[in-house]
């Protein structure tokens, strides 16, 4: 039998559901590469400054700006590894992949957290804050980063409980909750740095409105091997953490108890609350969960040392939180899924400047890629129908093992919603049946 | 007293349109969160319009009639964008959300590559002059000198204003009646509820649904339009400082019905006006700026409108009344 295991009788690695996601991304990903590719082109052809040699220039670094290295004595363009800019698209990834993560668990609980930005913004309060404080009193440098880090980390948890609570004691849909929560956060934010001139960087000239970096006071994340692979750039020992909490992540959803009851949340409440579930108590965990993952995005942003946050942030909210929302929808909320998601946006982002310091295009294409990216993405359900039909033909064996269904996305169909909440009913039982034996 | 109310009508204003253009969208069974999208293009785009026309030699005295013609083109423009979400949402059956969400992305994106395409700037503004001079309703439009006033009540109506206001105004009391008093309109809001009912009395959903994402698109790119003149000086930089997204927010505290929705871009136009004069507002008129006056920081002024939009939902989530079918694709087969 083609593409299944003759012992078994499930399908092939190759074939499975997660393999059939993984194809239908990549098909999105190369859709929104060459729509970028299409809109260098119309463009060059319609500016007159731009030659038919800028408009090739566009279209490679587009999909190779990552391994730019310039152009050479002749003007040409020149490609190989570039360690300064592979670490920085490390180094960019790391709170992508967080805030990937922040929006994922929520997804997975049937939370769409579009509160991110202020989940964000409020760990980088706590951790500039703590970080700068201990930094200053000659405390030990290792106890300072771990407190910012874990200040930075709490204010986010907390700032993402809120719409929980709202969620889950007065029904009140999560989206607008977290979109006034990120303004409050935003003035919040502010007004605490306006009040508090200890914190500004007032010593270096040209820089008014900056928080003083936290490398002035020695409080930055362990270098663990990246200034040796990527001399020069921006990689630090945060990418790593960021890896170790998103596998952290995905043990927590898919190997507990408490995972499994998140994901039977997600796939029908009231399901989950017959089968003796907490619900409230879960949606505001999972919300609490996602707001300390997108502030450890922002901690271990700042926690790097050389980045600089501009304080009045009052009126523009932090593209990091909402850039989340692709991350997690082009893993389809897989946790592990989201590392390459992550690290896959900051390439494109590395792209972009590329494009904008070596061509008359600007690095807006790389947000027009990743836009369309994300649109393509919402047919995955189309291109996974189309792919699995491929797939499918092949039934011969009834005693095959039924392929369990994927419980990733939001219910897309009634179909789709109906067989999610008989999953979930018999979840909930089995959870129920477990409780009764113990 | 009446700056403070003209300034709430021009922040309550593109809040007013916007939610209702959210209303229309998920009546018929489609969440549109792409209206912050769709105000951004739609601000651009109009920015572009008012360009053409004053290369195109249009002068100042025409300003009223340049600005009608780029509002409509402006609502042209958002029911073009927002047929790419009809599309994901309708015939592809896609998540709404992700579509929503994607054009969110794609509008600022799209408007700043083109932007800096255009003028090499993260800001695109009139080719020659500002809002307020070309399009702003004065004495001087009826030929009275500067500083003329009508009277209190006049004032308010005609003196400093924009005349968009009060086409938004008249835009949204006539979608209100097409909703609410039309056999397309209830036809549109059965779909929202039970599209299947809808489906089985001959009523073509999709169609429907189209209807009610178009109509949508109209109103927020019509209310982009409005952003841009009223409050940035018909100026785009690919934001509309979470517009679209409070809009979204005041429909669902207005409960999708056009009347509680008005009076909920009222109240959080009110607030905003006040976080952003509090430190020039003389309420009655004496001299004195109390609200300044009153020491409190200015930041919790601007946080007042969210806070407050919180504790009313707070109060009154209990009667939420959710269009029934928002969000699910609808399916002939599933009926």
């Amino acid at each position: 039998m083609p593409g299944k295991d003759p012992f078994t009788g499930k399908l092939k690695w190759y074939k499975s559901e997660g393999a059939v996601a993984v194809y239908s991304a990549l098909i999105s990903i190369l859709i929104g590469m060459a729509v970028g590719a299409v809109i260098v082109i119309i463009v060059g052809m319609a500016k007159a400054n731009i030659s038919t040699k800028g408009i090739w220039e566009g279209i490679r670094l587009v999909f190779l700006g990552v391994f730019s290295t310039g152009r050479d004595s002749a003007g040409n363009l020149t490609f190989g590894f570039n360690g300064v800019n592979i670490g920085n698209m490390l180094f960019r990834a790391t709170p992508l992949i967080m805030t990937g993560l922040a929006v994922a668990v929520a997804f997975k609980t049937g939370l769409f957290n579009i509160g991110a930005a202020g989940q964000y913004l409020m760990g980088t309060m706590g951790t500039l804050s703590v970080g700068l404080w201990l930094g200053n009193s000659g405390c030990p440098k290792g106890i300072a980063w771990l407190c910012a880090f874990l200040t930075g980390v709490l204010l986010g948890a907390l700032w993402g409980s809120i719409p929980g609570i709202f969620k889950a004691f007065l029904n009140i849909n999560e989206v607008i909750t977290c979109i006034m929560t990120n303004w409050i956060a935003a003035n919040l934010v502010t007004w605490w740095f306006d009040a508090h001139d200890v914190f500004k960087n007032s010593a270096e000239g040209g820089k008014v409105g900056y928080i003083i970096p936290l490398k002035n006071v020695g409080v930055v994340t362990p270098k663990l091997l990246m200034d040796k692979l990527f001399a020069g750039s921006q990689a630090n020992g945060g990418f790593w953490i960021a890896i170790l909490i998103a596998v952290a992540m995905y043990i927590m959803m898919t190997k507990t108890t408490f995972g499994y009851e998140l994901r039977a949340c997600g796939a029908n409440r009231h399901a989950a609350k017959y089968a003796g579930i907490n619900d409230k108590r879960n949606i505001i965990l999972s919300m609490a969960i996602a707001g300390a993952l997108a502030a450890a995005g922002a901690s271990l942003y700042y926690l790097s040392g050389n980045t600089e946050f501009y304080w009045s942030t009052y009126q523009k909210l932090p593209a990091e939180g909402f850039n989340g929302i692709p991350v997690a929808l082009l893993a389809a909320n897989h946790p592990i899924g989201v590392i390459f998601s992550g690290v896959f946006m900051s390439m494109l982002n590395i792209s972009g400047i590329q494009l904008k310091y070596l061509t008359a295009y600007n690095e807006y294409i790389a947000d027009i890629i990743i836009a369309v990216i994300v649109y393509l993405s919402a047919f995955s359900m189309l291109f996974k129908t189309v792919l699995s039909k491929r797939i499918k033909h092949d039934t011969g064996n009834v005693n095959a093992e039924p392929v369990p269904a994927d419980d990733d996305s939001p219910p897309e169909s009634l179909d789709e919603l109906v067989s999610e909440v008989a999953e979930a009913v018999e979840i909930a039982e089995t959870v129920a049946k477990k409780g009764g034996e113990e | 007293m009446v700056f403070l109310l003209q300034q709430t009508m021009l922040y309550a204003v593109p809040l007013m349109i916007v939610a209702l253009a959210g209303v229309c969208a998920e009546r018929s069974g489609v969440i549109n969160l792409a209206l912050e999208g769709t105000m951004i293009f739609g601000a651009f785009m109009g920015v572009i319009f008012i360009r053409m026309f004053q290369n195109g030699g249009w002068q100042q005295e025409q300003g009223q009639l340049i600005m009608l013609f780029s509002l409509l083109l402006c609502g042209l423009c958002g029911i073009a964008f927002s047929m790419l979400l009809a599309f994901s949402a309708i015939n592809l059956k896609a998540d709404q959300t992700i579509g929503g969400t994607a054009l969110n992305m794609l509008a600022p994106a799209i408007v700043m590559f083109f932007i800096y395409m255009i003028v090499q700037q993260n800001t695109i503004g009139m080719a020659e002059g500002g809002a307020a001079g070309w399009f702003m309703i004065k004495p001087q439009t009826f030929g009275y000198p500067k500083g003329y006033s009508f009277g209190p009540v006049l004032d308010f109506f005609i003196n400093k204003v924009y005349l968009t206001s009060y086409i938004c105004i008249l835009i949204f009391i006539l979608v209100s009646i097409f909703l609410y008093k039309t056999k397309i309109g209830m036809r549109l809001r059965s779909c929202g509820e039970n599209p299947q009912a809808a489906d089985s009395l001959g009523i073509n959903v999709y169609k429907m649904r189209y209807l009610g994402v178009g109509l949508s698109g109209f109103l927020a790119g019509v209310g982009g339009f409005t952003f841009a003149l009223t409050t940035a000086n018909m100026t785009s930089n690919g934001d509309v400082a979470g517009y679209g997204f409070l809009a979204l927010a005041v429909m669902i505290f207005g409960n999708w019905t056009p009347l509680n929705i008005a009076g909920g871009a009222c109240l959080f136009g009110l607030f905003k006006c006040i976080a952003a004069t509090y430190a020039t507002l003389d309420i009655n008129g004496d001299g004195v700026y109390l609200l300044n006056n009153l020491g409190i920081s200015p930041y919790v002024y601007r946080m007042l409108p969210y806070i407050i939009t919180l504790i009313v939902l707070a109060f009154t989530s209990k009667s939420s009344r959710v269009p029934k079918a928002e969000g699910i694709p609808y399916d002939k087969g599933m009926r």
